[in-house]
Parts: C-alpha cells; sequence; structure tokens
C-alpha cells in the first residue's frame, strides 16, 4: 500500500510503504478478517463503573490461567508417599504426600513459587468475589430481564463451576486444611441416603482418604472445568456482543440506542488498562498478604484437626449451615438418614441456587413483563427485587458470620453456643427483616424522586414568614435529570380475571391467574409511579409562576410554606452560585 | 542389693550373732532404699521446699489473695448448688501456681467461666512462697527446672529434629484448640484456647503440665518431659520464623483471607474501576460526560 499527499501545490509524492500495513493486507486477504472488525473495533460501550465488575472477574480469570500455568510445572498431583527433604526446616524428614512435598518446593524452592501461588490462590478469591458483585449489578438493575435471560443463567452457572473449580484447587496441596476440606466433601456425599457410602467410595477409590482423589481433583481443576469455564466465559461475551450491553437511562439514551465509547480506541485501552490493574492488584496482594501457609498446617493426617478450620469465603455459608443445623437424623429400615448434613449440605445449597436460576422466569410471569429491555432500572424503581436480593444476602452473611463463630467467639470475647443459638434464629428473621426495611427503603427513595419532580430540589434557602414560620425554597431540577428521572416505565398490575369472558365463555386457569394478580398486586402494589404528564406540566408552570421577578426585583417563593403571606427568598449572598442552575445576571449583591 | 544385703549380713552375722543382726540389717536396707530414693527420685515430691518461714509467708498471702475463693486451708468452697466457687488446691502443685499467679490468670478480678490472662499481681519471690505454700498443701508437679523447658538445652546436632518432632505434637495435641499457628481459639459456652506467642517457654510447660482451665492435662506418662520441650522448640521456631508470605492478617485461616480478598481485593478492583468509568478521553475528571 502507498500514500500519496498533496496540498495542492506542489505535485503529489508517494510515501515508503508501511511495511506492517503489507502483512494486514497479506492476512486479510486470506482471511477477511477486516470487514468483521471494521464494524466491531467500532462497537459502542456505555461507560459506568458498575459495568466494569464483571471485567474484574474476567480479568482475574486471565491472572488465574497465567499463574496457574506456572504452578503446574512444578506441582506433583500424587499421593505417593515421600520423606520431605526441602528447605524448610520444621516439616525436614517427615513423611507426607507428594502433592504437598511439591506445593512446599514450590513454596520455598522454587524462585517465585511463593509469589506464583499466592497470587493465584487471591485471583481465585477475587474471581468469585468479583462473579458474585458482578452479578448483583446484574440482579439490581433488572438486566437478566429479557433478552438476557440466557447470558444470565450462564452467569450463574460460571459462578458455580467457579466454586467448584475453587474447591478443588484449594483441597490440591494436601495439607491439612485440605484434608479437612475433604472429609468434610467425603461426608457431605455420604449423607445421601443409601447410596452415600457407595458414591463416597467410588469418588475416593475407596475409604477415604485414600490415594486417588488429588490425581483425580487435579484434572478436574487444571483441564475439565477450566475448559468448560473458558467456554462459558466465551459464549458469555458473544452474547453481551450480540446482544449489546445495557445502559443507564438519561438524556439521549433510548432502548434502541447505546450511548458510550467505541471499542477502539477508548474501550480496548480502558479494559486493557484495567487488566494491568487487577494483575497489580492481585501481585500487590499476592507478594504482601499471606495466604494458605501450607507449611503451617502441617501435611494431612486424619487424626490431625486445627481451630480455625474453615473454607475459603465462597463456601462459607456452607460451612454456616452446617455449623448451626442442629443434630437431627431419621432412622429408617436400618438407614440413616443425616438430616444434620444433608439439609444443610445438599438440600439448602441447592434450593439457593435454585431459587436465583429461577428468578428471572418468576419474576417475569408475576410482572407480566415480557417486552425487550435494554435500558437499565435503578434499584429503588424494582423495590420488590431490591429487597430479595437483599434478603438473599442477609442470610447469606448471616450464614458466613456462622461459619466463622470460634473466630467470632475468640476475637469479640462471646459465648460459641450463644451465635450459634443466636444465628438459628437470625437466619430466619433477619431476611425477612432486611426485606421489609429494604422495600420501604426503596418506595422512600422513590417519594423523594418524585418530590424532585414536583417540587424541585432543596435549595438549603431558609424563609421567615411574618408570623414565624419557616420554610424552604425549592427550586426545579435541570431537564436532564427530569428525563433521567422519568426514563422508567409504570409498573402494570394485573388485573384480577374474571370467571367468564363477556361473551361467557369460561376463563382457564383462572386459580393460576388469580394467584399472579395477587401476587402482582403484592409485587407492584406500593411502588411509587412517576408522575403523569399533567402533573409534570402543573408542577412547571407553578415552578413558573414562582420564579418570575416582580416590579420589585423580588421573587416570591413559598417553597413547602402554606400560609397565608407572600415570602421574599433568596439565598445569603455568594450561595446564588449553587452550582445547581444558571448564573447568568447573578452577581454579588454587596450588601 | 538383694545380693549386697545378703553378703553384708552373712559377714555381719559369721561375726557375732547378736541378738539385734537382724534389725540392724534392716534398718541398714531402710535407710539406703530411702536414701538412694531421696537422692534419684524426681523433684515431686515438695520435701525441698519445705522452708517453713516461705511456707508461712505463702499461707499469709494465700489467706488475704485467695482464700475467699479456695477455703482458708485450700480446700476449696463449695456452693450450695454443689459447684465450685474455686476448687481444691491440695495436689494441684507448684507448677499450678506458678502458671496461673504467674501469668496473671489468678487472682481472678471476678468470677467467670475462665481466668484471662492479665497484668501480673505478685511478685517473683511473692509467687513462689505461695507455689510453697500449696505445694505444702499436698504432692503435685513441682515448678520444672529450666533444662526441661528450654529448647536451647536440647544439644545443638538435635535441635533440628526435636522442632521437626515438636510440630508433630503440635499439630497432633494442640492445634485442635490453639490453632495451627498458635493464634487461639474458641471452646463451648465462652470458654477459649488462648494464643500461645509471646508466652514463656515456663508457662508453657507448666500449662502441659498442669492442665489449667479447659486445658487436658498431659502429664509426663502421656507426653514426656522431653517431648513437651520439643513441642516448645517448634513453637519457638514457628515465632522466629520470617512471615514468608507477607503480612499473615492474624493467622486466623481462609476465614480473615476472605475478609482481606473482599475489602483489600475487592475495594481496590472496584475502586480503580470508579476511577476509570470517570475518567474519559472528551471530558475531565469529575464533569458528566
Amino acid at each position: 500500500m502507498s500514500h500519496a499527499t498533496t496540498n495542492g501545490a506542489k505535485a503529489a509524492t508517494a510515501k515508503r510503504a508501511n511495511p506492517l500495513g503489507g502483512l494486514l493486507t497479506w492476512a486479510d486477504d486470506r482471511t477477511g478478517l477486516a470487514a468483521v472488525s471494521k464494524k466491531q473495533i467500532r462497537k459502542v460501550f456505555p461507560d459506568h463503573w458498575s459495568f466494569m465488575l464483571g471485567e474484574i472477574a474476567l480479568w482475574s480469570f486471565v491472572v488465574l490461567l497465567l499463574t496457574g500455568t506456572f504452578l503446574t510445572l512444578w506441582f506433583k498431583p500424587s499421593m505417593a508417599e515421600v520423606v520431605y527433604d526441602g528447605s524448610y526446616d520444621q516439616l525436614r524428614g517427615l513423611h507426607m504426600s507428594e502433592a504437598y512435598a511439591s506445593t512446599l518446593d514450590i513454596s520455598f524452592d522454587i524462585r517465585g513459587g511463593l509469589l506464583m501461588r499466592q497470587m493465584h490462590h487471591w485471583s481465585a478469591m477475587l474471581f468469585i468475589a468479583a462473579m458474585f458483585v458482578h452479578m448483583m449489578r446484574v440482579f439490581f438493575t433488572g438486566a437478566f430481564r429479557k433478552p438476557r435471560e440466557l447470558n444470565y443463567l450462564i452467569g450463574l452457572l460460571l459462578l458455580l463451576l467457579g466454586v467448584i473449580e475453587g474447591f478443588a484447587g484449594y483441597s490440591l496441596p494436601d495439607d491439612l486444611l485440605s484434608g479437612t476440606g475433604l472429609r468434610i466433601a467425603d461426608g457431605l456425599v455420604k449423607a445421601t441416603p443409601v447410596l452415600g457410602t457407595y458414591m463416597s467410595f467410588f469418588m475416593f477409590g475407596g475409604e477415604f482418604p485414600g490415594d486417588v482423589i488429588i490425581p483425580r481433583l487435579y484434572i478436574v481443576h487444571v483441564l475439565l472445568i477450566p475448559g468448560i469455564l473458558l467456554a462459558l466465559i466465551g459464549l458469555h461475551m458473544l452474547l453481551l456482543v450480540y446482544q449489546k450491553h445495557t445502559q443507564w437511562p438519561g438524556p439521549g439514551r433510548t432502548n434502541n440506542n447505546v450511548v458510550g465509547y467505541p471499542m477502539l480506541p477508548v474501550y480496548a485501552a480502558k479494559a486493557g488498562g484495567f487488566f494491568f490493574i487487577v494483575f497489580g492488584v492481585t501481585a500487590l496482594m499476592g507478594g504482601l498478604l499471606s495466604i494458605n501457609p501450607v507449611w503451617r498446617y502441617g501435611p494431612y493426617n486424619p487424626a490431625e484437626v486445627t481451630a480455625g478450620s474453615q473454607p475459603d469465603w465462597y463456601m462459607g455459608f456452607a460451612e454456616g449451615l452446617l455449623r448451626i443445623m442442629p443434630g437431627w437424623e431419621t432412622h429408617i429400615f436400618g438407614f440413616t438418614i443425616s438430616w444434620n448434613v444433608m439439609l444443610p449440605g445438599q438440600i439448602i445449597p441447592v434450593m439457593f441456587l435454585a431459587a436465583m436460576l429461577a428468578y428471572p422466569f418468576i419474576e417475569a410471569w408475576i410482572t407480566g413483563d415480557k417486552r425487550e429491555h435494554h435500558l437499565l432500572q435503578r434499584p429503588r424503581n424494582a423495590p420488590t427485587r431490591t429487597a430479595f436480593l437483599v434478603s438473599l444476602m442477609t442470610a447469606y452473611g448471616m450464614l458466613w458470620m456462622a461459619g466463622g463463630n470460634d473466630l467470632l467467639a475468640v476475637i469479640f470475647n462471646l459465648n460459641l453456643n450463644y451465635i450459634t443459638y443466636f444465628m438459628r434464629v437470625m437466619v430466619f428473621v433477619a431476611p425477612v427483616v432486611a426485606f421489609i426495611v429494604t422495600r420501604r427503603w426503596c418506595i422512600s427513595l422513590q417519594r423523594q424522586d418524585e418530590a424532585r419532580l414536583l417540587h424541585g430540589y432543596e435549595t438549603g434557602v431558609i424563609m421567615r414568614s411574618p408570623e414565624g414560620a419557616y420554610a424552604e425554597k425549592h427550586l426545579p431540577i435541570s431537564g436532564d435529570e427530569a428525563y433521567t428521572l422519568t426514563a422508567r416505565d409504570r409498573d402494570p398490575l394485573l388485573p384480577a380475571p374474571t370467571a367468564a369472558d363477556e361473551n361467557g365463555v369460561a376463563a382457564r386457569h383462572v386459580r393460576l391467574h388469580r394467584l399472579r394478580a395477587r401476587l402482582s398486586r403484592a409485587w407492584f402494589a406500593h411502588n411509587v409511579q412517576k408522575p403523569t404528564t399533567t402533573e409534570l406540566e402543573e408542577a412547571r408552570h407553578h415552578a413558573e409562576h414562582e420564579l418570575a421577578v416582580r416590579d420589585d426585583g423580588h421573587q416570591h417563593v413559598s417553597g413547602d410554606y402554606t400560609g397565608d403571606y407572600e415570602l421574599d427568598g433568596h439565598a445569603a449572598d455568594g450561595h446564588q452560585f449553587d452550582g445547581r442552575h444558571g448564573v447568568s445576571g447573578e452577581e454579588l449583591r454587596q450588601h | 542389693m538383694r545380693l549386697l544385703t545378703d553378703r553384708l549380713a552373712a559377714r555381719l552375722s559369721r561375726g557375732r550373732r547378736g541378738r539385734y543382726a537382724g534389725v540392724v540389717v534392716l534398718m541398714l536396707g531402710l535407710l539406703v532404699t530411702g536414701g538412694a530414693y531421696a537422692v534419684l527420685s524426681p523433684a515431686q515430691a515438695s520435701d525441698e521446699a519445705a522452708d517453713q518461714s516461705t511456707v508461712d509467708q505463702g499461707r499469709a498471702l494465700f489467706l488475704v489473695g485467695c482464700a475467699s475463693c479456695h477455703g482458708k486451708n485450700g480446700e476449696g468452697v463449695t456452693l450450695q448448688n454443689g459447684n465450685q466457687y474455686g476448687p481444691p488446691l491440695a495436689g494441684v502443685g507448684a507448677a499450678a501456681v506458678d502458671f496461673q499467679v504467674g501469668t496473671g490468670r489468678m487472682p481472678m478480678a471476678r468470677p467467670g467461666v475462665q481466668a484471662p490472662k492479665k497484668d501480673v499481681l505478685y511478685s517473683e519471690e511473692e509467687i513462689s512462697a505461695l507455689a510453697a505454700y500449696v505445694a505444702s498443701l499436698g504432692p503435685g508437679p513441682a515448678i520444672p527446672e529450666s533444662d526441661a523447658y528450654d529448647p536451647l538445652a536440647i544439644p545443638e546436632e538435635d535441635r533440628e529434629e526435636a522442632i521437626v518432632r515438636g510440630g508433630e505434637f503440635f499439630r497432633t495435641n494442640c492445634t485442635a484448640c490453639h490453632n495451627f499457628a498458635a493464634s487461639g481459639g474458641a471452646l463451648p459456652g465462652g470458654k477459649y484456647a488462648p494464643s500461645l506467642r509471646g508466652v514463656s517457654d515456663k508457662h508453657i510447660y507448666e500449662a502441659m503440665l498442669t492442665g489449667p482451665q479447659q486445658m487436658p492435662v498431659f502429664s509426663d506418662e502421656v507426653l514426656k518431659s522431653e517431648e513437651k520441650r520439643d513441642i516448645i522448640a517448634y513453637l519457638n521456631s514457628i515465632e522466629d520464623a520470617p512471615r514468608y508470605g507477607g503480612g499473615n492478617m492474624g493467622a486466623f485461616g481462609p476465614v480473615s483471607e476472605g475478609l482481606f480478598a473482599w475489602l483489600v481485593g475487592i475495594g481496590a478492583c472496584v475502586g480503580f474501576a470508579v476511577w476509570i468509568a470517570s475518567s474519559s478521553t472528551r471530558s475531565k475528571k469529575g464533569t458528566q460526560s
């Protein structure tokens, strides 16, 4: 390729061809990628910090792949017994599995090994935590609504796989903690009625701990799940590109466009830069904060256990369930049903997951909303949904605390038993309280939005009437803000079905529809709907009237004053420049 | 021994078969056995602390500081409902006193499920007087000699092996309550196993020997004296070891790690996300695009 330049006065001169251009042409002639990427590199993404939470997870995953590859070069997934002969004095000469010995070698004898191990572990924690906060954002803003339900399900699947992947990784070093974790996993499997012992024997290749579980988990950890994760992440991103990213409502933003920056150069730079930031944060944590000091735990020995045996945080809620569960058991026909392990270990986590998986469909059914949504909802504008997730988060938080009950007891000088009793109650009560409080809180915020739309914002100018009443001056909000606040739908209440229509044809599924109408009512009835056009027009006229400057140069604004007098309100000198309205013509009054 | 006395008796009896020969032999036998026992037996018998004035001084202190719960003669106080107010002290030994008073656990500031460690109220001299008095109530473990607990008494060439052995003993017997890094842990009903960091070698040894508060007794039959010393050697070695991985966040295991992952890791990443999203190509920071 060659370029010619001319300014019209001089003859055009040929520039030297760019060798890179030649290479790209060569590639394009054979792949035809230019036509595709021409459009894609200009693809627009909206800009908001909350849209970058999933990116933290994505970049953590990249860090995991990089550091994990490093670790595989030295880790030996074998439970064969060896005598440790490395640099860590306190364990030298002990018998241990090869897996544990090689983990010690990575930590003490391989250059950079400990840093890589710690970065791997920290980024695993960040990976799952970032998926959680990303999912919370998606849930709170209603981004899972049509057409994105499928991507929401893929996201949940990623989360579940991430947790399993994390647990497998936690078990690999074969230290005391990972062995204790596997023992609990063994217990959970064995709690399955009738089949439990068979499943456990298949899993461990005999009685726990056996000598096959670590090689098996290794393949699951480095090949099987990462492969599925990678494929699902690819699918997740493809769907994201295909369906376009959701955006916050605002001036110029509609359900049919995306307002933001193009992929190249802006968004690629931002996202690429963010990778280095996530990498840097992980590297700092890996370098400065000790995580999973396996040499302190010692090799796994079924006869040993340590206080402070907890799983990594993402299994903490299951640990909490297990810790607060009363010791219930039933004996039927010679079989023991261990409710004390089966309920917290198998049934309740699956119920949690099922509730999250089913949620978008349940909500769509109750609200009857089958439209496409590309504009996000503010959490306050979906009070019931927001309250639902907050109550789930509260239950999760309670279980977290229950999972760390021994540390709460030690650090805050509490009684371990009382924490358990307290949590047994709170795990039911706290979510209900959280639901009610959050819902009312959201509705209050909706009221505040309505007040801003109809009465303007509070200026902070306090007026006193002749009889001594105080009132605050309000000014109308900007048009942009008013647009943003009103860019939402009214919540449709489903009417109760009648047994037969006007032609006397009996309706089908009446009972189901009646339930749905009742649920829809409970869902929406207390929400504050946005003001109607008439209300907004009225409010505007009122404001114009109040803001009109009279002959004497004063405005007569009443604010929230309801008395008989006309008030003269102006801001204290200097405060008229409040940054909320135009200041042309305003000047310091000098008196 | 028997052979020796027999031969002695034979020679004696050959010389003069007096009426008291048998008695003399018996007395001699008793003397030898008793003397040998006195020389060879462990220091448990409290005869060395028989210094009466020390015991008296200890009793005077005991009556002021301890008797309200443990009884005027250390016999313990039982409440009407059968609960112990203060346990009887006969037989707990000087080591128990040295541990309880020497770490400030006794005297307790108030009744409770467990006596917390606090400032030591008595001087060295007063503690040994109290110990002597309590030891005089009945035989019990004496305050150990420094060779028994000091890891430096382990020969240099055996020390590393002793540390490894001590680690195994520690993980088998101690971590279940005291945590893998000796950070302490919770027990039922408001009780707890305290942190072992910064506790003196002697006090750790005495604690194993006497089993204070909720702790089981690891007598010499359960865990030999040298094995206790191995554990102390291990604890000292991990306390002196560098923090290989960086800050240990309290050494409480995955719970504090999870806390840091959320607060520091996610906190920092979200903070940076806010920063990146607020800086754009066209507008300066802080103004809306």
